[in-house]
């Protein structure tokens, strides 16, 4: 019950008016401000607070992207983790990464780490794709508490209290588990004065997807527009995907 | 031309160099060299910047500076970090119930708390005492944004930092620093500061507040006027005379705590502006308290109020600051939005003039100011740099306050907007902790001293 893996991502900040880019290809991020994801803010609090609570030894803050993420990893340090990773992805790749390729990145970290328990955001503010969470349970074939509002360790159990469309589940969970944090999860704390101070001293890592094992994301193709349902159904029959 | 090309070459290797000593020297060799291109006058403006000649010329040439001038351009990571936490606090947790805390004169107490527990209110008290440990251009930034979302709160923050805990941290024996300040860390506990009277206030020497000993004791008689925070605090510094013969050098400091027998608090003033926070009388009648309550040594009290000034000011050109701030960005959201005359107001000359000075007035206060907080960390005499950026920044927030009601028009003079509010709430930061005339006359002071004929 040693180390959890806590992954933030940094993304436009929620207060900001959101302008597409003139020529359409996707939005004006640059000088636009950025900040972490509300979620991952929230994966962060609970991660500190279970350190609090002396159920885990570590917290590692994890970020993949361009330089400017460690700006988010700095942020997390502050909050009360006690070291950070940065996995270095820029420019086309970066944009072209999707969860797939993040939790591929993540399993590999948390098999590499050790972790007892992998917390992220239930999903990115920029993206909305609430993925990554669950890809990563199944890539490392873990169990997953996914839109959690309340979490407990139980000995070697994690017990989850999950929002669901019909209300609330509770079920619990054998460790190592992939949990993913919902807005009632906690409220996270500002970072006070002294840990940000604190966060300069502590250490950030620095790797390449690479130096994990992943793979570079594939190039996206382009779709195909059709005219009619059969058509479609002819073409996915045809590439083999039914 | 030739000039220009061996100007630039010896800025390369200057700029290439590793080691300081050296960069300064060949830094006055280029300085030389533009002389040649420049002439005369470009040279003696330079010099005549002073207190730092050669780091401003450095600077200005592009090439390292010293820490303190460079740090203008962009501020160092952590007071980045700092500075967008304390704005982000102000922005949820202060900016929404501002109007409210105005309205009803309520005093921030949970706010109070919860910016103690992120450190902002001992910025520069060290941690083993349990402050933040961090500098004060650190803590110019923290009331510079907390006073942008609550100019009242700002105040609390600033009264407690630079007039309370100020003084006990510079002149307070260890024992007096565990007692007086570390309970004082947390936002549980604020503290005030008494020197104006009823009588006096910008003539501060003439303090008719007496304390004479007796015994074991100190025993204090005399009214206090205008002290902020009163009746939130639970200690406060009180200057009273010693010593009347031997006029401003027989004033002494003492701790009080709040509330203590013999010391009462008058009416609540009710007051134009920072209304959230309490601003009255404080009254002794024979108040004992121990001897070991001086602070500092007999006598001293006008020089460690002096010197507690000084540092205020700062605090409260941040004020200021954060007032000025709240107000630019009031009216430039509004002339976004606004139109009129078939466009967003933004687009009339007549309003981007007046977006462009409040902006140009503030940016100034703003450099005047973390300047001088940088050359208090550096420990280099930063009197009159500290009430030229109280003046320009309190003169600014009046001007902005004014300004901003002007671009929202009847908006501006209704409470749905803040406007109105930053106007009232900016008007004091021109009278408390030094009046703009006593700055004119410090600052006034400093430069015939500079210029010894």
């Amino acid at each position: 019950m040693s180390r959890v893996l806590v992954g933030v991502k940094r993304v436009i900040d929620y207060a900001v008016k959101i302008r597409v880019k003139p020529d359409h290809s996707g939005v004006v991020t640059d000088g636009v401000k950025h900040s972490m994801n509300p979620f991952c803010e929230i994966a962060v609090e609970e991660a500190v607070k279970l350190k609090e609570k002396k159920f885990i030894k570590e917290v590692v803050a994890v970020s993949c992207g361009p330089t400017q993420v460690t700006e988010t990893i700095r942020t997390a340090l502050a909050m009360g983790c006690d070291r950070g990773i940065h996995v270095e992805v820029s420019g086309k790749d970066y944009e072209a990464m999707g969860p797939l390729q993040i939790s591929k990145i993540f399993a590999a970290l948390a098999k590499k780490e050790e972790a007892s328990l992998v917390i992220l955001g239930k999903q990115a503010i920029d993206d909305d794709c609430n993925q990554t969470g669950q890809m990563t349970a199944a890539l490392l074939d873990w169990p997953q508490g996914t839109f959690a509002s309340e979490v407990t360790i139980d000995g070697e159990k994690v017990k989850v209290v999950r929002e669901i469309d019909g209300g609330l589940e509770t079920i619990k969970i054998s460790m190592p588990a992939v949990l993913t944090a919902d807005l009632r999860l906690n409220t996270p704390r500002y970072a006070t004065l002294p840990n940000i101070m604190k966060a300069k001293k502590k250490k950030i890592a620095n790797m390449k997807p690479a130096d994990l094992g992943v793979d570079e994301p594939p190039t996206r193709l382009a779709g195909v527009k059709v005219e009619t349902v059969d058509d479609l159904v002819a073409k996915l029959k045809a590439n083999g995907t039914i | 031309v030739n000039d220009r090309s061996r100007n630039v070459s010896i800025i390369d290797i200057v700029y290439r160099s590793q080691k300081p000593c050296l960069r300064w020297l060949l830094g006055w060799l280029s300085m030389s060299q533009i002389h040649t291109i420049a002439g005369p006058t470009v040279l003696k403006s330079l010099c005549l910047s002073l207190p730092l000649p050669i780091s401003l010329s450095l600077s200005a040439l592009g090439l390292c500076g010293c820490r303190s001038l460079s740090s203008l351009a962009e501020l160092p990571e952590m007071h980045q970090m700092m500075r967008q936490t304390c704005r982000d606090y102000a922005d949820r947790e202060l900016a929404p119930i501002a109007g409210k805390l105005d309205k009803e004169h309520l005093f921030p107490a949970q706010q109070v708390r919860e910016l103690g527990a992120m450190g902002v209110m001992a910025v520069e008290v060290p941690e083993a005492l349990g402050g933040a440990g961090m500098d004060y251009l650190a803590y110019s930034l923290a009331v510079e944004e907390i006073s942008r979302g609550c100019g009242s709160t700002g105040c609390v923050v600033s009264v407690n930092n630079s007039l309370y805990i100020g003084p006990i941290l510079k002149f307070g024996t260890p024992g007096q620093k565990d007692q007086w300040i570390t309970p004082f860390t947390t936002g549980e506990k604020v503290g005030c500061f008494a020197l104006s009277e009823p009588g006096n206030g910008s003539d501060a020497g003439a303090a008719s507040t007496l304390a004479r000993q007796e015994g074991e004791e100190w025993v204090l008689n005399g009214t206090k006027a205008w002290i902020s925070n009163c009746w939130d605090a639970s200690a406060t510094v009180v200057f009273a005379t010693t010593d009347k013969s031997l006029k401003h050098k027989g004033i002494s400091a003492f701790l009080v705590p709040m509330p203590h027998p013999g010391l009462s608090l008058g009416k609540k003033e009710d007051k134009l502006g920072i209304r959230a926070n309490s601003t009255a009388n404080l009254i002794l009648e024979d108040c004992r308290i121990p001897l070991g309550n001086m602070l500092g040594p007999r006598g001293s009290g006008f020089k460690i109020a002096m010197q507690t000034l000084d540092g205020g000011r700062i605090g409260i050109a941040s004020q200021a600051l954060g007032i000025a701030q709240a107000a630019l960005d009031c009216a430039v959201d509004y002339a976004h939005k606004r139109t009129a005359f078939g466009a967003p107001i933004g687009k009339l000359q007549a309003v981007q003039f007046k977006l462009a000075d409040m902006a140009v007035a503030v940016e100034s206060a703003r450099l005047l100011t973390w300047k001088a907080a940088m050359l208090k960390d550096a420990k280099k005499p930063f009197t009159k740099e500290a009430a030229m950026a109280k003046l320009s920044a309190s003169e600014a927030a009046t001007f902005c306050g004014h300004q901003s009601i002007q671009v929202l028009g009847g908006m501006g003079y209704v409470t749905d907007m803040p406007a109105e509010r930053h106007y009232r709430d900016a008007r004091i930061t021109e009278i408390y902790e030094g009046t703009s005339e006593i700055q004119r006359l410090v600052i006034a002071s400093q430069l015939l001293k500079e210029y010894v004929p």
